[in-house]
């Protein structure tokens, strides 16, 4: 009597078998890949101006708190309001057409919108005073904006991402009055944390309720 | 003489055609056709459920504040129990060389590897957020947390995927000859490529015959174990908890003894209608439901015992909170449930002390199905009775079950009775070679 | 500090920014930043605080009102108004849910067809023009007890305007019995302030001073701060229905209306030297009342005839209230209501009223049911009514104008002591109402602002303003009490046999107004535990003569006039007596509130306000009715103590039996504080004010009659009730925040842990629900989201819920956690300034709206500090001590101070 399976068709269901697993694994991969945000990490979306920090920021050298006002008093470091850039462009670039919306934006009292580069899930609540009181420089988070042309994300903002820091702060910490500079935290500092910035509790900086809640 | 284990003169040919036959040339009887539809109709019954319950939550059912836990709990305790007798017979037995066991044990592991899987679906189903079932797996992940091992339904967890792994390998395994000797009977090209394919090109070699004791036996060992473990395990999501009538150490081997209680009955309530209309009588004797009837009834008693002990230690501790809910249970809002349970799981099975009674057919499947009622039943009366009733008056609230309370236990039913069915007709309902061992043994016996 | 309000479509821009910033919803919201066009001087995300007020016939209590970023998201009380003290009742604070309310009227419409505010002042325009030959005969103004200057000075202009221009007054829960009771006394209408504070012995004769009515909140802190065992005074309530006052009284007598009459001739009697009497409690009371001459307080309810209102005002006079205990006031109202509305109705049916202004109020479903006030008003010409939703008087008004959520407006208000204080805009009208003010100035032709209006009216600008309007009172503008004299009044009470039907208002929905309020509409009632219903009260006795059980359908008849009610069993109710809430069955109050219970308007007269004889018939059938509490008894487990005042003098502790002190689980380390809490029960009066307050606080959702029935409601803080020997007592159960906290050592994701300072915090985002913390909570605090609810009808906008804290999605557990929002600002706040977070930095909701302070919270790292102190009184204890669960919070048990006379 013959056999069910002839010795090839008996190969080709072992590499089937293989395949499938081989399938199973490189879906997964992807999707993990695609847990990542709407914007993967690097890439800079589409805004309705194209901004450039690295302008801004590099080479005109003007304050991070002179747009986001908010930033060493509030939760939200605040997105500059269009009388904000008129302060300037009303003077500056008045005809650049790419300052179009600025301008409609002005004359017409709406509001631009931005798309939103760095998000937080809803249940984390992130305030930036308490981390730039404490010496949490800017490019810790955001990178150096002052060479981003478009603002992109440089750090992943998920949860262990925070907790890195939230478990061994001093690397990323340097003097509160310096938080705004752009120049990375020294080696020296990143050995032995800064004296002069108090934590009340290390432990409190991982409770789940330090940022849920 | 009566109590044997193989009646009649079966030669290995004539076994093994029988009980292939019963997969290969039978067919389809109409009763089995109805039974088919009516499981599927339940099955469909229990998929509505589920897609509605995955769609606005479980409100649907009648869980509430006080009583958090309701039938998705209760059933996953039944379940998980009558799934306990199968591992028992098969691997229990198989070590302690029951020869007996040798006609009953594949149809007992296919119920086990059915309730267990049915089992594992409820405390999913019971979530209020099931879709994130699988954050009770220690796995690396971007939150940098792991699971609280503290709290035994992460043990649970951890016994039940066990279970099911191991029940599913040694049902399995145990299957791989006798998929072979389909192949070998099959007509039909494809028959034989799907059995084919299932044999793993078993050829019946004395090689693969050595290797294959060795694997079952050593599968059996690791199943063995089991029988006592994964229940415990499950009584502990009861007694670790503090609530009167959960916190109580007899837990562990209450639970066991309830489970092969239960489990024993479901074995006769399927094994009676089985050797009825697929005309086993000669494999599935009376000796064998005279076994099971007398274990029935040995495990009956540990149960009944259990409950003894619980309403004893309630007031010998003194605590007035666990004597609350004795009494309560006794004589409050849950009071009619918990004197059906008394009286299927205790009164009852005593029927069992006549030998004319575990002889009796009949006697012996409506046992079965009331112990199995009784039983589900006795998790019912531990799982809400103590929520309902538990520290602050204030709190005090009974729990009422909905439709889709009671539509998707049957539906589970359903399910369970539709694999089952399928099984018979598409797999050996028992297990070829080891039924030709048991002729091989009945010879030397008649030569001895 | 004041502020100028945020326009409608700085609103729209502030919500949609809000929204992108996503500090508030479970939901995705866009991912977009939508910054301003003008800079705004506050930062986003920092929480303001504007004082107003919020008036309920015609008395204020002022308030404190959260905002974040232009949204007003929670009340607050305000400390400098002597209504309110910093505290504020249940109403208030659901008024937040008012204001957001998705059902209230967007569209000024005309019979039914929507109009412009334009068509509305032209067709007054017509219609006074052609009253004005007869100086504007035939025009008549509607309103509710005006408690606001401005609009009293704007009827006023407009009665200059129109000699012959009428206005009339309707409260359906009017004070007609005390006013016109004053005049019998002195020969003039007058208010009752009382002063609890001063008052040793207080007799409440069928009032319930405690629990509504104007200065309720006020009463409720001075009666608490008498309570304490060092100064302990006593309390003797005789009353019909089981109110809240009764429910702390040292001596209760429930008797029906009529018996209570007799009672009241009796302590009369025996406080001019009349020495025997049948009355229970009558010569202990009036001997206790004797022996605190100037200490002493009798208190008439509004049920009572005016006769006996001045027989009371010459008791207290006998006894030296005035001037002590109590303080004459200018009347809210010259008029009596039920005059002023039958003259109204009958004038209507007469053809003689061409053009009526309905200010407020609702009298087509709430006037005396004698009058048939909607039919008579179907005979008005030109009609309008402003209101805040589309209700019953609206459908039978010409004109129906929306109106503006006294969140939106300019105004003032009045305290109950006559403190003049300023209502402020938080925000522009949501929905395009428009204010009494802006209604009234259609008939006077006024063109200034209402705020102009205000100014003019309170006299007030430059710096006086200013801070009037910061500090939410203006300063020293309380009436000086007036010095009357009382004189006799001869007062025969007839008395009634059968049964009598009481009339009171609903504790949630209150006249009605309340009824399309969600949160109220689910605020378990004090005296029942129910809720989305009212039902007719009634004995256990009388349930049993009438041979029904809670549910079952019974019919009330009063002169011909029926209603069908389900009965529901109270222990303290009087006997012979039905007490049938008013407020309920309303046909159009929104998704919300229409349908919902039984009407009991239809049986009230002119006449009869209070109580009628009536008859009642056991009907067939039943109605299911929810409760949030099915047991009141304590079975002998004792969770809410009891003490004698002499045992809380002599230091007894409360705590009994001995307390386990050793426990398996290795102690927290605590660097730095420890959040505890402290309840005491023998200052919580059961008002529910902390049940709201937590709900708008946290976010929680409703979750509507039938979810609630199966024991699914989500307050955070619930008030449970215990019945023991006539005596009632209230426990407030949030959660206990325990240090060996059963549910954190049974959650399977490590959902619900322990935080360094001690909180048992949960982790919404991190649950899977499996319900096992909440069967192993010994309290049951723990709250399922077994549907969506945060979804649900009658949920404030996300724009107008709390945005520091997480709406909670279906399928996980949620429980109070101390405020942690709260915590945090404190914190973050101290850890900028590199100090600690100091005594007061963190006030919890429901200790912010706590009427009598009755909990403390606090550090108790720091043994300084209040809730420390009071955890050292020997009346504290632990609920369910001897699981050893150690909580956070725990209570101070309860005194009672009976008169040793009494007897038992």
């Amino acid at each position: 009597m013959a056999q069910a399976f002839s010795a090839r068709a008996l190969l080709f269901t072992k590499l089937a078998a293989i395949g499938i697993a081989g399938m199973l694994v490189a879906g997964a991969v992807t999707a993990y890949e695609h847990f990542d945000g709407p914007y993967r990490l690097g890439d800079a979306p589409p805004q309705p101006i194209p901004f450039s920090h690295k302008h801004h920021v590099g080479d005109d050298g003007i304050d991070c708190r002179f747009c986001h006002a908010g930033v060493e008093t509030s939760s939200f470091a605040g997105i500059p309001a269009t009388q904000v850039c008129m302060t300037c462009h009303s003077q500056l670039f008045t005809d650049a057409a790419m300052l179009e919306p600025l301008r409609r934006s002005a004359v017409r009292n709406e509001p631009l919108r931005w798309t939103r580069v760095h998000r937080l899930p809803d249940f984390a609540y992130f305030d930036h005073s308490i981390h730039v009181k404490k010496g949490v420089g800017c490019i810790e988070c955001h990178g150096r904006v002052d060479r981003m042309p478009l603002m992109r994300r440089e750090a992943p903002l998920d949860m262990q991402w925070c907790l890195d820091c939230h478990r061994d702060p001093g690397p990323h910490l340097r003097d509160p009055a310096r938080v705004f500079e752009m120049t990375p935290t020294s080696a020296e500092q990143a050995t032995r944390g800064v004296p002069h910035v108090t934590l009340a509790t290390t432990r409190r900086l991982i409770d789940c309720s330090t940022c849920h809640r | 003489m009566s109590s044997e284990v193989l009646r009649g003169r079966w030669g290995y040919a004539s076994v093994t055609d029988k009980i292939a036959d019963l997969v290969l040339r039978r067919r389809t009887h109409w009763l089995w056709a109805l039974g088919f539809g009516i499981a599927g109709t339940l099955t469909l019954v229990f998929l509505g459920g589920i897609v509605w319950l995955f769609a606005v939550g479980v409100g649907i059912w009648g869980v509430n504040i006080p009583v958090a836990w309701g039938f998705a709990i209760v059933n996953f305790v039944w379940w998980i129990g009558i799934g306990h007798a199968g591992t028992f017979i098969s691997a229990f037995l198989l070590l302690l060389r029951q020869k007996w066991r040798n006609s009953i044990n594949r149809f007992a592991e296919a119920m086990t590897l059915f309730a267990a899987g049915i089992a594992g679906m409820w405390p999913i189903l019971h979530l209020g957020r099931p879709w994130f079932f699988y954050w009770l797996v220690p796995y690396p992940d971007v939150m940098n947390v792991w699971p609280q091992w503290r709290s035994p339904l992460v043990w649970d967890f951890f016994a039940i995927s066990t279970y099911l792994t191991v029940s599913l390998l040694f049902w399995y395994v145990g299957l791989i000859p006798d998929l072979a000797t389909l192949r070998d009977r099959a007509h039909g090209v494809w028959r034989r490529m799907i059995y084919g394919f299932l044999a793993l090109g078993w050829r019946g070699e004395a090689r693969h015959w050595a290797r294959f004791e060795t694997a079952y036996l050593l599968l059996a060992g690791l199943a063995a174990p089991l029988v006592i473990s994964v229940h415990s395990i499950v009584s502990l999501d009861f007694a670790i908890g503090n609530t009167p009538g959960y916190h109580s150490t007899i837990f562990p081997p209450y639970f066991v003894a309830g489970a092969l209680f239960c489990g024993f009955a479901m074995v006769l309530v399927i094994a009676i209608p089985m050797r009825r209309f697929l005309r086993l009588e000669d494999f599935i004797t009376i000796r064998h439901l005279d076994n099971a009837a007398k274990i029935l009834l040995a495990t009956g008693l540990l149960v009944a015992y259990g409950y003894g002990m619980e309403v004893f230690t309630a007031f010998y501790s003194g605590d007035e909170y666990e004597i609350a809910i004795a009494l309560d249970r006794m004589k409050g809002f849950y009071a009619p449930v918990y004197w059906t349970l008394i009286c299927l799981n205790v009164v009852v099975p005593q029927i069992l002390w006549w030998r004319r009674a575990r002889r009796s057919v009949a006697t012996l499947f409506a046992v079965g199905i009331l112990v199995n009622i009784g039983m589900w039943l006795e998790r019912f009366m531990i799982v809400e009775s103590s929520l309902a009733h538990d520290f602050l008056p204030s709190a005090w609230r009974p729990f009422i079950p909905t439709g889709w309370d009671w539509a998707m236990l049957a539906g589970s039913v359903g399910l369970f009775a539709l694999f089952f069915l399928a099984f018979v007709r598409l797999l050996p309902a028992l297990s070829i070679f080891e039924m030709r061992e048991l002729v091989e043994e009945e010879k030397e016996g008649e030569v001895a | 500090m004041s502020t100028t309000p945020v326009t409608r479509r700085d609103f729209l821009k502030l919500a949609g920014a809000a929204s992108a910033l996503a500090t508030g919803a479970c939901t995705a919201p866009p991912d977009e930043i939508v910054p301003y066009v003008k800079p705004r001087a506050i930062a986003d995300g920092i929480a303001q605080f504007y004082a107003t007020a919020m008036t309920m016939q015609g008395r204020a209590v002022g308030l404190l009102v959260q905002s974040d970023m232009g949204r007003p998201t929670k009340i607050e009380g305000n400390p400098a108004h002597p209504s309110s003290l910093g505290s504020t009742g249940a109403f208030e604070q659901a008024s937040i849910l008012e204001l957001w309310d998705p059902a209230r009227s967007r569209t000024l419409r005309h019979r039914g067809v929507p109009a412009t505010r334009e068509a509305l002042a032209a067709e007054w325009r017509r219609t006074l023009a052609a009253l004005e030959a007869r100086d504007g005969e035939g025009l008549r103004i509607l309103t509710g007890y005006v408690g606001s200057a401005t609009l009293r000075a704007q009827l006023a202009g407009i009665a200059k305007k129109h000699p012959a221009m009428r206005l009339h007054e309707w409260e359906p829960l009017h004070r007609d019995n005390s006013l016109e009771g004053a005049r019998l006394a002195f020969g003039r209408r007058v208010d009752c302030a009382y002063r609890f504070e001063a008052a040793d012995v207080v007799v409440a004769i069928d009032a319930d001073p405690l629990g509504a009515g104007p200065g309720w909140v006020r009463h409720a802190r001075d009666f608490a701060s008498r309570r304490a065992p060092q100064s302990m005074g006593r309390l003797y309530a005789i009353e019909t229905f089981p109110s809240i006052t009764g429910s702390m009284a040292d001596h209760r007598v429930a008797l029906a209306p009529a018996a209570i009459r007799q009672w009241l001739l009796g302590l009369d009697a025996a406080l001019r030297g009349e020495t025997s009497t049948a009355l229970p409690l009558v010569m202990a009371a009036a001997r206790d009342l004797l022996a605190h001459r100037g200490r002493a307080l009798v208190i008439a309810g509004e049920s009572l005839p005016p006769a006996a209102h001045a027989i009371v005002h010459r008791m207290n006079a006998r006894l030296g209230a005035p001037g002590n205990t109590v303080s004459y006031l200018p009347p809210v109202s010259g008029v009596a209501c039920a005059e002023s509305i039958k003259t109204l109705s009958e004038d209507m049916r007469a053809g003689r009223v061409r053009a009526l202004l309905v200010l407020g109020g609702n009298p087509a479903y709430d006037a005396p049911s004698d009058y048939d006030f909607s039919g008579a008003l179907a005979k008005v010409p030109m009609s309008a009514h402003v209101s805040l939703y589309e209700d019953e008087t609206s459908a039978a008004c010409a004109w129906h104008v929306p109106r503006a959520h006294y969140l939106e407006e300019w105004s003032d208000a009045t305290a109950h002591d006559g403190t003049a204080s300023i209502v402020q805009p938080l925000v522009a009208p949501l929905y395009g109402g428009i204010s009494v003010h802006e209604a009234a100035a259609m008939l006077e032709d006024e063109s200034a602002s209402p705020r102009e209006l205000v100014m003019r009216a309170l006299r007030l600008e430059g710096d006086a303003w200013r801070t009037a309007l910061r500090d939410g009172v203006v300063a020293s503008s309380a009436p000086t009490p007036l010095a009357l004299a009382a004189r006799d009044v001869a007062f025969t009470p007839v008395d009634a046999s059968g049964w009598t039907a009481a009339f009171r208002p609903d504790a949630a929905v209150h006249g009605g107004e309340f009824a399309p309020n969600a949160w109220l509409q689910e605020l378990p009632r004090p005296e029942s535990k129910l809720v989305w219903d009212n039902a007719a009260y009634v004995s256990p006795a009388s349930a049993s003569q009438l041979g029904v059980k809670n549910g079952d359908l019974i019919e009330v008849s009063v002169a011909g006039r029926k209603v069908r009610a389900p009965a529901w069993i109270l222990t303290g109710h009087a006997d012979g007596t039905i007490t049938l809430p008013l407020g309920y069955g309303r046909e159009r109050a929104g998704p919300v509130g229409s349908h919902v219970g039984f009407d009991a308007y239809p049986l009230r007269a002119a006449a009869t306000p209070w109580d009628v004889a009536c008859t009642v018939t056991r009907e067939g059938g039943a109605r299911a009715l929810a409760a949030t509490q099915l047991h009141t008894s304590m079975e002998g487990r004792d969770p809410a103590k009891r003490m004698t005042l002499a045992d809380a003098l002599s230091g007894h502790a409360a705590a009994h039996g001995e307390k386990p002190t050793e426990s398996l689980y290795p102690a927290w380390p605590y660097e730095s504080y420890r959040w505890a809490m402290a309840i005491d029960l023998n200052a919580c009066i059961g008002c529910n004010a902390c049940t709201v307050a937590c709900q708008a606080e946290n976010n929680i959702p409703t979750v509507g009659k039938e979810e609630a029935s199966r024991g699914r409601s989500m307050h955070w803080i619930r008030v449970d009730r215990y019945e023991e020997g006539g005596a009632v007592l209230h426990q407030p159960v949030p959660c206990m925040q325990c240090e060996d906290a059963p549910c954190e050592a049974v959650c399977p994701v490590g959902a619900t842990v322990h935080d360094s300072e001690g909180i048992n915090v949960q982790v919404y985002n991190r649950c899977v629900g499996t319900r096992f913390c909440s069967n192993n909570c010994p309290y049951k605090v723990r709250r399922f989201n077994f549907f969506h609810y945060s979804a649900g009808p009658g949920e404030r906008p996300v724009e107008g819920s709390n945005p520091q804290v997480t709406t909670r999605m279906r399928g996980v557990m949620e429980k109070c956690n101390y405020c942690l929002q709260r915590i945090t600002r404190a914190r973050l706040q101290a850890d900028k300034e590199d100090r600690r977070i100091a005594e007061g930095d963190v006030v919890t909701a429901c200790q912010a709206a706590c009427p009598t302070k009755a909990i403390t919270f606090g550090d108790m790292a720091d043994p300084a500090s209040a809730v420390a102190q009071v955890k050292r009184s020997p009346r504290g204890y632990t609920l369910l001590e001897e699981l050893n669960t150690r909580p956070r919070t725990t209570y101070l048990a309860r005194v009672a101070n009976p008169n040793p006379e009494a007897g038992p």
